[in-house]
């Protein structure tokens, strides 16, 4: 049971990997003439294995890397040296994508809510907030990182990570935070960006919007009031809200935003 | 695969041998993505699933079988289809394509 004489490598290689949350893409071969045959690839890595031919290696590298960047798990049908249009390997590409990411601005009742409802759905957790007293790990010990920081200046730092997959929830209730925050987030390229608040203070928090230079397609992108139309009230059912509104965006699926509804939000 | 790793770093601690099974398509609906997983060790433990249950059972006969050495590694095909040689059925109406293999890489 010697470590330095592993007798499998591919998924030892795999498994430090997915436990440090390094994007890696283990591409299997389950029909053809190598079947079980294996290829660990990653952007941060050299490639590790071999599915029978450096050229099939080359070409199933190339599209894992692809699949890996939409954090997709798929099949796909190669000639024996990677050619196209040919059906002789079955490649099973199963990509191991680090968790999304939400980012929650405001630290306040909802918050701690949303955080644990996100957790639940896999999300890396970032609670900000700039003021010192309410972002404390101990008021939100469910989430993952909780950072003292302008939100502006935290998107500053970080919102070039910030993809399709993640997430942005400004739960702040104050101009003050929430404009600039907002902006910033509207710079990324985040997949899902609610703002909370009643109707009337988003209308205001609109015009401060447009004042800043935010234009209707920006706009468009903004779900807030944040969460569907499920007329919840607590922070908790608010949470579900939250967390329903982001996979019916994900799905497509037309189910009613509370932005899109008119009326009273509970 | 991700949730198994704990499951199976403990079997091979304890000299088990492994076989994973992972839904590598689906035709239909069905209810676990491609990449569902699920570990059998030797002594017939279970990790993680594949369905929503309905083929576990089934999985977890052929992961021994291959595990033993009894059939190949390969895509053993679940679910209502027009052919009767699939005897275990998805109650979704669905099909899927599950890769059993041993742990041997």
């Amino acid at each position: 049971m010697s470590p330095s004489a592993s007798t499998t490598p591919v998924f030892d290689a795999l498994r430090d990997a997915v436990r440090r949350d390094e994007p890696v893409v283990l591409a299997t071969i389950t029909d053809g003439d190598d079947v079980g045959a294996k290829l660990l690839v990653g952007p941060e890595r050299e490639p590790l294995g071999t599915l029978g031919s450096a050229d099939l290696d080359r070409v199933v590298t190339r599209d894992a890397l692809g699949a890996l960047a939409s954090g997709t798990t798929t099949t796909r049908h190669y000639g024996r040296h990677g050619e196209a249009r040919e059906t002789d390997v079955t490649v099973f590409l199963e990509s191991f994508a680090p968790p999304p990411r939400m980012v929650i601005f405001g630290a306040v009742d909802f918050t701690a809510a949303l955080a644990r409802a996100a957790k639940l759905l896999g999300y890396h957790v970032v609670v900000c907030d700039a003021r010192a007293v309410f972002a404390t790990p101990a008021r939100f010990p469910m989430a993952d990182e909780v950072v003292c920081e302008w939100p502006d200046r935290y998107l500053a730092k970080h919102g070039e990570a910030l993809g399709p997959r993640d997430a942005v929830a400004v739960l702040t209730h104050d101009a003050k935070f929430d404009v600039p925050a907002i902006v910033a987030a509207l710079a990324t390229h985040v997949g899902y960006l609610g703002a909370m608040g009643s109707r009337r203070t988003h209308a205001q928090r609109v015009e401060r919007l447009r004042e800043a230079g935010v234009g209707d397609e920006a706009l468009d992108r903004l779900l807030a009031p944040i969460g569907l139309d499920l007329g919840a009230r607590t922070p908790e059912e608010t949470a579900v809200a939250v967390c329903a509104e982001i996979i019916a965006r994900r799905t497509g699926r037309p189910v009613p935003s509370l932005r899109d509804a008119e009326g009273p939000i509970h | 695969m991700r949730e198994l790793l704990d499951d199976i770093e403990r079997w091979r601690r304890d000299g088990q041998r492994v076989a994973v099974a992972r839904v590598v398509g689906l035709d239909g609906s069905g209810p676990r993505d491609p990449g569902a997983a699920m570990a059998v060790s030797e002594a017939g433990e279970v990790a993680g699933s594949v369905s929503g249950g309905c083929v576990e059972g089934a999985v977890v006969t052929e992961a021994l079988a291959v595990l033993a050495g009894e059939h190949p590694r390969g895509v053993v095909t679940f679910g209502y289809s027009d052919d009767e040689a699939f005897a275990v059925g998805l109650t979704c109406g669905g099909t899927i394509h599950v890769f059993v293999e041993p742990l041997d890489w």
